[in-house]
């Protein structure tokens, strides 16, 4: 790789955003160097655990049902947000969902059709066929045979500015750094979900039982250089997208199937075997997001997931076996919890839930009563053997801590000054739209949006 | 089934049911063929559903290019090659009769050239035997020429017996593969599942990645297996078309062989020959470019040898009908023969029963879809 020429564009990261960013770039005729720091067999960023892209449309399309339109994808964001949202980029994001499956498709990304009967079709999001590594592969594909220069294992270790202009960046490669200069650079390099030693300044020791469910490689060394040179930082450092997973999952990389998706079935109980949440708030595809960061509030952020013989084998089936035993006190045993206080919880819970008749498929009329806190849905009591449960830690997806961006993804420092040749993209940014809480999909909507605009935002910028 | 031969099975149903279980958990593949949506039906998975799973399977890649978890991640997952590893084991353990089950391993290019050429040699003598002054005799191109070096009673008896080995062979294998995937016998006939099966396999519908083709043999799609492989199974059709219309000849209507060019036998098998030839050939020819990281090295010999005796098949074929009126006429045809009964006789034990696990899966797969899928609330 040669990292002496000077290029028109420079895009840092390896992800969605930033491979939509460097295909835009190049397809409006400038010379682009992408510099992904994962080796070429974990490329992609936390892209590659992705599955799905929200898409606003106001009728049925080949690949989604009934409409989702733009006034309801943004009460959407705005709920789960609590209004800490940039309205303008936000709807932009929205917009530009109704109309970029089409350029996805042209380079090369594949989507399940609604036909098929097993498929996961919905209303809201467009499944990748083959998920977020498809995807990401397809637009390498592109992306090198529009000729995009791809440097891999190209760790981008500092960055020099002069006043509010991007002048260069140090790139460790092959054992050695190189200096690399470029009109403009595009920051897509992901947040900092991988750094644990950030992740404790900002949560303290907490952040030790945290698992990281995405990529090893999203140190946040790009973040951190442009907070430094005095970028406008968004959200904060304890904001993310944070799943309450599996506690047997690896440190990094678990992914999707870490999952476990039978909390609204049974109770929840801390380290205490005391409950902590309503399970039963909301169906669990919009309730998973908040998870993650109650259970980071729990003494050693920790929780058991705790069924019955009656709920087994009704919900997607996890990787990891149950923890399993014919009595409750066999499994407290089990999870190293006090029997006695696992007993009392589960009585009291038993003895609060009203008769209704249990629908996991409707908000149904299943709920305590004068319990505290309550489960207002889905309750029944736990009285069936076996007794099952699945330990659970904080899983964090990525990090809203980010740079301002406006909409033309150009970044602003502090000072309130637009730097105007350094753009970013994708989760670096993100937090400008989700200040905090998650809906699924709009990290790939964010990334796909925002990488086409600062890719041809600075391609425009070295063509003019 | 030998002992060393169960342990591995079990070793390989649990790498399979370790892999599927991550599937399940997962889930992005469904798109790309019949085996997600099957395995998504299943929380568990039993021996019998690996075996069903496998041979659902074709090997094509596209999972394994779009996996999050393959190798090098730690959880080191190839759903391609452990369902492939299955899949041997499908025709070892259902093989008929058992004690020739450990030939899947065995049936190379080299066994697969011995038995043809064994048996091509075996025809020469016996014509020798009759009267060298046929078997080396010019012939007009006139009927009754093949017979005058192989007497047509002789010829006939042969393949009507390997006929009715290979069918009986195909046939226990299958009686006793099916109920292991837990379904009664006489649901495999039932009209839609069967006739939505052979739709699938005629069309070799799941050969196509979930549109863009199959990433084979390598990770950009293209629909050149799928191509090489229609040659195959339609020039193998078109061939055994042209023996049945010529039997009708025969027999029917006493005329006999070699027919005339433009006759319908000819005109078949000599479609059916090229298609034979070039299918086969394309076959190997992107087996050898084959990522590494999904080959079976264990099934490599088996899968060269079957494709190379359709192409010797098909080349000797092809050569007794250009030279019919030569003196070398006989050579040919006990070539041609050879090879023709060494294919027939090696169809249990190699790459050809491929073809009746696959379609007895397929005919599963569109049993259960009838079922109704095990609810999981909402996802």
């Amino acid at each position: 790789m040669d990292f002496t020429q000077r290029r028109d564009v420079l895009v840092i990261g390896g992800g969605n955003a930033a491979l939509c960013a460097a295909i835009t770039a190049r397809e409006a005729g400038a010379s682009v160097l992408m510099l992904e720091s994962a080796p070429i067999d974990f490329r992609g960023g936390n892209s590659r655990h992705t599955r799905n892209l929200r898409c606003m449309h106001d009728a049925p399309t080949d690949v989604l049902t009934d409409a989702y339109p733009e006034e309801e994808y943004w009460q959407d964001l705005l709920k789960v947000t609590g209004g800490l949202t940039d309205e303008k980029l936000a709807r932009r994001v929205i917009r530009d969902t109704d109309t970029c499956r089409r350029w996805m498709i042209e380079r090369g990304v594949r989507f399940q059709h609604a036909l098929g009967g097993t498929l996961h079709v919905s209303r809201t999001n467009a499944f990748f066929l083959g998920g977020g590594k498809a995807l990401v592969n397809a637009y390498y594909r592109t992306a090198a045979s529009l000729g995009v220069d791809i440097a891999y294992e190209a760790e981008v270790v500092k960055l020099t500015f002069e006043g509010a202009r991007f002048v260069s960046a140090v790139v460790r490669h092959g054992g050695a750094e190189h200096q690399v200069r470029a009109g403009t650079v595009v920051a897509a390099a992901g947040g900092f979900e991988s750094n644990f030693e950030w992740l404790r300044e900002a949560w303290g020791e907490a952040a030790d039982n945290f698992i990281c469910r995405g990529t090893p490689y999203n140190r946040g060394v790009v973040l951190k250089e442009l907070l430094a040179a005095g970028a406008q930082p968004v959200s904060d450092a304890t904001q993310g997208h944070c799943v309450a997973i599996d506690a047997r999952s690896p440190r990094y990389d678990g992914g999707i199937v870490t999952r476990v998706d039978c909390v609204s079935l049974g109770i929840v109980v801390n380290r205490d075997a005391r409950r902590f949440y309503d399970e039963g708030e909301d169906f669990w595809p919009k309730r998973y997001a908040i998870w993650g960061r109650l259970v980071a509030a729990q003494p050693g952020q920790i929780g058991y997931s705790v069924i019955d013989a009656k709920s087994m084998g009704k919900f997607m089936p996890p990787v990891f076996p149950p923890l399993k035993a014919t009595t409750l006190a066999g499994l407290a045993q089990a999870l190293t919890l006090d029997p006695a206080a696992l007993g009392r919880t589960v009585a009291a819970f038993n003895a609060a839930v009203r008769p209704g008749t249990f629908d996991h498929t409707v908000l149904d009329d299943c709920a305590t009563q004068g319990l505290d806190p309550p489960k207002t849905h889905w309750a029944r009591a736990i009285d069936t053997p076996p007794y099952y449960a699945y330990p659970l830690r904080p899983g964090l997806t990525f990090t809203y801590l980010g740079v301002k961006v406006d909409e033309r993804a150009r970044m602003y420092l502090s000072d309130g000054r637009a730097c105007d040749n350094v753009f970013a993209a994708g989760e670096i940014m993100a937090g400008n739209v989700l200040g905090k809480g998650y809906i699924a999909g709009i990290g790939m909507s964010i990334g796909t949006t925002f990488g086409r605009i600062a890719g041809a935002e600075a391609a425009r910028l070295v063509r003019a | 089934m030998s002992a060393p031969s169960a342990t591995r099975l079990e070793g390989l149903v649990a790498e399979a049911q370790r892999v599927l279980t991550i599937c399940n958990a997962c889930r992005y593949c469904e798109g790309f063929c019949a085996v997600f949506p099957a395995l998504e039906r299943r929380l568990e998975f039993t021996e019998g559903d690996a075996h069903y799973l496998a041979n659902l399977c074709h090997n094509c890649g596209a999972c394994l290019y779009a996996c999050q978890y393959a190798p090098p991640h730690e959880f080191q997952l190839n759903f391609p090659r452990a369902l492939a590893q299955v899949r041997l084991e499908t025709y070892r353990k259902y093989a008929w009769p058992g004690f020739l089950a450990a030939a899947y391993e065995r049936n190379g290019v080299a066994t697969a050239l011995v038995t043809a050429l064994s048996l091509a040699l075996a025809i020469v003598f016996a014509a020798m035997y009759a009267g060298p002054e046929r078997l080396l005799a010019a012939w007009p191109d006139a009927q009754g020429s093949f017979y005058a070096v192989l007497p047509h009673g002789v010829m006939a008896g042969i393949f009507t017996a390997v006929a009715a080995f290979v069918a009986v062979a195909l046939a226990m294998s299958f009686t006793r593969f099916w109920p292991d995937m837990g379904e009664e016998t006489l649901e495999f006939l039932r009209v839609p599942s069967f006739a939505a099966a052979s739709s699938d396999a005629l069309g070799l519908r799941y050969l196509d990645g979930g549109g863009d083709g199959c990433t084979y043999p390598t990770d950009v799609p293209s629909f050149a297996r799928r191509n090489f492989h229609h040659l195959t199974f339609y020039g193998f059709m078109l061939c055994l078309g042209a023996t049945t219309v010529a039997t009708i000849y025969h027999y029917v209507f006493g005329w006999k062989a070699p027919y005339p060019f433009y006759s319908l036998p000819v005109i078949l098998g000599t479609l059916g020959g090229v298609g034979l030839l070039v299918g086969p050939a394309g076959l190997l020819w992107l087996a050898a470019r084959r990522d590494p990281h999904l080959a079976d090295p264990a099934q490599r010999a088996m899968d060269e040898g079957f494709l190379a005796l359709l192409v010797l098949t098909a080349a000797t074929g092809l050569a007794l009908l250009f030279w019919r009126e030569s003196r070398a006429m006989g050579v040919l045809l006990a070539a041609h023969l050879g090879f023709v009964l060494a294919l027939f006789l090696l169809l249990p034990y190699g790459k050809f029963v491929h073809a009746l696990y696959r379609f007895a899966a397929l005919v599963r797969y569109h049993i259960e879809r009838k079922r109704p899928l095990p609810s999981l609330g909402s996802e």
